[in-house]
């Protein structure tokens, strides 16, 4: 069957790369040379740099997975990004008023250091900062910036650096303000839930720190071993919990920021309700760095229930999938705590490339849902769960399922959900995007996509079904402009005509600022910008990001 | 042949669980705190039904004992495909010698071909009932199993057990305890049609006392405490600060 051997030669492949002797691999110093193309200008550049699919050439390896990565420097479909010359370039004087505020050790300027963080996680966008700054203190943050505001430095503030439309990385030399340094828990409160902490703290260690308090954090994201909270804010991360938890913006209770010009505005407050004057706090969750840098945040979490239960189930159609999703509302109701769904192709393509990926049906289904339920009483969620499961099979809903028996269970169902984006770039190059469309109509992209594209590349479709909210991935053996003509502008005049959002949870970033207007107004956009110069005069945090470059120059 | 397959499951504190020591040192805190089947057993499980599937056996009966909620443990077992349960209803501390007894009593009414169990509780981690009970029903015994060939004809089990040397291959005549290594098998997951059937399958009920087993133990515990936490690393900037430490702190020179 073809399928199946599909699956053995990129078996063979996969084994092949981690024995990287049976292939011929570049030498270290080619990754660099790779790059020479991208200085001043991004061009729409990319390098035929060989995948899976012609395991024959040269290909870099990097030290993050050892495994041939798609290098690629791409810049915005609109045309070329110049450099803005308002901002000044980097000096030793400079350097030297950094090494006075910082002390030496964290002024980077080593070039190792420098590319992992030039460099965002898809390997799409590449910078040339030549410095790398490591603040401990709030006070260091608003020095650092009070200069650059003064000097015309650009800034770039970066978290765990996860983040997947260019955001995180510097464009051209702008100079990067790392906040992992800052990466203390300032308190909790084991009565309300309240947690204030500092804005690097790595999610998955704030997960770890709650759980032994009998707390969890209202998101939770496949990025959590390396994404930062103050990034998480910063990007209004929505994640796997979001159907019960809703949205930061709902679970962030305060925030402190630091404005370009050096001002830090405290509004870490840990109260549960504080109607005073205009909640700004607002501004900073979801404007990406473009606004001020968050550095302290105050959230509530929510406590952690005993029985949580996971079940992986298969269904015929689309239109299955939703009706299941209106059940699961009303009869698992408060329980319900993750609604996802991944179509048959993600299914293919995590048990290919994904280490340790095993199907937990007999069969392969073209539909995948994948439902969480969390509460306080194991058997009574247990009998809620199976009735409604063993209801549905009966009323055809589902076609086949499993539900785990104990956390190992659980968590392997969740790594086949959350280790798609993994599989997708171990599978060669990738276009990702994460749109919002109304729940009847969004698997019908994925289907136009298809025939769009035809066999020239893998469409595949995943995502939070329970928040209407799609991950469309398009992977290829390698970039192409020509693939990439026939998705762009195609998916987001798709998605404006059928009144979605071009980004549910990814943000804006670089990739899509010029392309904002296909989800908000012309006014409003206007206003937005007003908004900007009123707080970064100097356009020194974050340029050519969030907002379309014509507006802010 | 109609040869019937025992396997003995118990219900521990999941293995995902972070284990805390309860505030009177004299267990770890099990309310509250999620359970599940041992994994060894899931493994145990997974073999007989392997073995069934396979037509050397006609049935697997899966036991447990404990308290009520043990009842739950079974019918994952049953969900797994096992044909029927029992439940030897217990609520206090089981020690393996009462286990092995319990299960030998069962064993001498049901009558199987080949008795398969975990090779220890995640609990405990005693690795003791599958070897008494083999002790007590004077049976051959292959205990740490990383694979089971069984020939139906010549009434022969032969396992690879993994000892620390190596490998250790044994042929043992049926009937026969075999207890299951990590190695083994990969268990199957609960599928719905399955977790459906298995509401229906029977589950028999006994106690300790129709079965005429005394539950004692000539063991007390006496203490139970966390390890000491690991201290940080420290990082020295000579060979002759090394040697210093290792003399004076480590005492190891």
């Amino acid at each position: 069957m073809p399928k199946h051997n599909t699956r053995a030669t990129l078996a063979f492949l996969l084994r092949s790369l981690h024995r990287p002797t049976l292939l011929p691999s570049a030498t270290p110093s080619s990754r660099f040379t790779l790059h020479d193309k991208c200085n001043d200008v991004v061009r729409p550049d990319y390098h035929q740099v060989p995948s899976f699919f012609n395991p024959l050439g040269n290909f870099a390896q990097t030290t993050k997975w050892g495994v041939g990565i798609q290098q690629k420097c791409y810049g915005s479909m609109a045309g070329l990004v110049q450099r803005n010359p308002r901002f000044s370039k980097l000096n030793d004087d400079d350097v030297r008023y950094f090494e006075g505020i910082l002390g030496a050790k964290n002024v980077v300027q080593d070039e190792d250091k420098l590319v992992a963080a030039n460099i965002d996680w898809m390997h799409k966008y590449k910078g040339s900062s030549r410095l790398l700054l490591q603040p401990k203190t709030t006070e260091q943050v608003s020095q650092i910036l009070k200069y650059c505001d003064s000097r015309s430095l650009a800034v770039v503030p970066q978290g765990g650096n996860t983040g997947l439309v260019g955001g995180s990385v510097p464009v051209f030399d702008e100079v990067i303000v790392s906040l992992s340094s800052m990466n203390k828990i300032i308190s909790f409160d084991k009565v309300s839930g309240i947690l204030v902490c500092e804005a690097g703290c790595i999610l998955e260690n704030i997960i770890s720190f709650l759980d032994n308090e009998g707390f969890i954090m209202p998101l939770d994201l496949g990025a959590k071993g390396s994404c930062q909270i103050g990034g998480n804010v910063s990007t209004n991360a929505g994640g796997l919990r979001l159907v019960r938890y809703g949205s930061l913006h709902g679970n962030v209770l305060g925030v402190e920021a630091v404005l370009a010009n050096g001002t830090v505005l405290d509004m870490l407050k840990t109260l549960r309700k504080d109607n005073t004057g205009y909640d700004l706090k607002h501004l900073f969750i979801g404007s990406e760095g473009s606004l001020g840098i968050v550095t302290k945040v105050s959230i509530l979490t929510p406590p952690k229930l005993s029985s949580v239960n996971v079940a992986f189930l298969a269904c015929k159609d689309y239109s299955s999938c939703q009706k299941l999703l209106q059940e699961a509302k009303r009869k698992l109701g408060e329980i319900l705590s993750a609604f996802e769904f991944l179509d048959g192709q993600s299914m293919n393509l995590v048990l290919n490339h994904l280490e340790g990926a095993r199907n937990p049906l007999p069969t392969l289904h073209d539909y995948y849902v994948l439902i969480e339920t969390t509460g306080s009483d194991e058997s009574s969620d247990k009998q809620k769960l199976e009735a409604f499961l063993l209801g549905s099979m009966e009323n055809e809903l589902i076609s086949d399922g499993v539900l785990a028996q104990d956390i190992n269970q659980a968590s392997s169902f969740w790594h086949l959900r959350e280790g798609i984006s993994e599989a997708l770039m171990r599978a060669g190059a990738v276009y990702k995007y994460d749109l919002s469309i109304p729940v009847e109509q969004m698997y019908n992209l994925v289907e136009e996509m298809r025939s769009r594209l035809g066999n020239t590349a893998n469409v595949i479709g995943y995502g939070h079904l329970g928040d209407s909210n799609l991950h469309l991935n398009i992977s290829t053996p390698q970039y192409d402009d020509k693939i990439l003509s026939q998705i762009e502008p195609f998916v987001y005049e798709w998605t404006s005509k059928h009144r979605g959002s071009i980004s549910a949870e990814h943000g804006v970033g670089l990739m899509k600022a010029n392309e904002i207007f296909y989800s908000k107004s012309g006014e409003t956009v206007q206003l937005m910008a007003s908004i900007k110069n009123l707080l970064d005069p100097n356009h020194i945090l974050n340029p050519y990001k969030v907002l379309p470059r014509s507006l802010i120059s | 042949m109609t040869m019937k397959i025992m396997v003995a499951i118990k219900r521990v504190v999941d293995y995902a669980v972070k284990i805390r020591v309860n505030p009177d040192k004299t267990g770890v805190v099990t309310q509250n705190v999620k359970m599940s089947m041992n994994p060894f057993c899931e493994i145990a499980l997974e073999e007989a039904l392997r073995i069934r599937e396979s037509g050397s056996a006609s049935e697997v009966v899966a036991v447990t004992i404990g308290p009520s909620h043990s009842v739950d443990t079974l019918r994952t077992g049953l969900a797994m495909g096992a044909d029927r349960g029992i439940h030897v209803d217990y609520s206090a501390s089981l020690y393996p010698l009462s286990v092995a007894k319990i299960l030998t009593k069962l064993v001498q009414i049901e009558n199987p071909g080949l008795l398969i169990l975990g090779k220890q509780a995640i609990d405990d981690d005693c690795n003791q009932t599958g070897q008494m009970i083999a002790g007590l029903l004077n049976w051959p015994q292959g205990t740490f199993a990383s694979k089971v060939v069984l020939d139906k004809e010549k009434q022969v089990a032969t396992v690879d057990r993994e000892v620390a040397d190596g490998i250790e291959t044994v042929c043992l005549n049926l009937p026969a305890v075999i207890t299951t290594d990590l190695r083994l098998n990969q268990p199957r997951y609960a599928t719905l049609p399955n977790i459906m059937k298995a509401k229906s399958k029977p589950i028999k009920k006994f106690t300790p006392e129709e079965l005429n087993v005394e539950i004692k133990s000539d063991l007390e515990i006496v203490q139970v405490t966390e390890p000491p936490k690991r201290k940080a690393g420290v990082v020295v900037s000579s060979v002759d600060e090394l040697i210093d430490k290792l003399k004076h702190e480590a005492n190891v020179i």
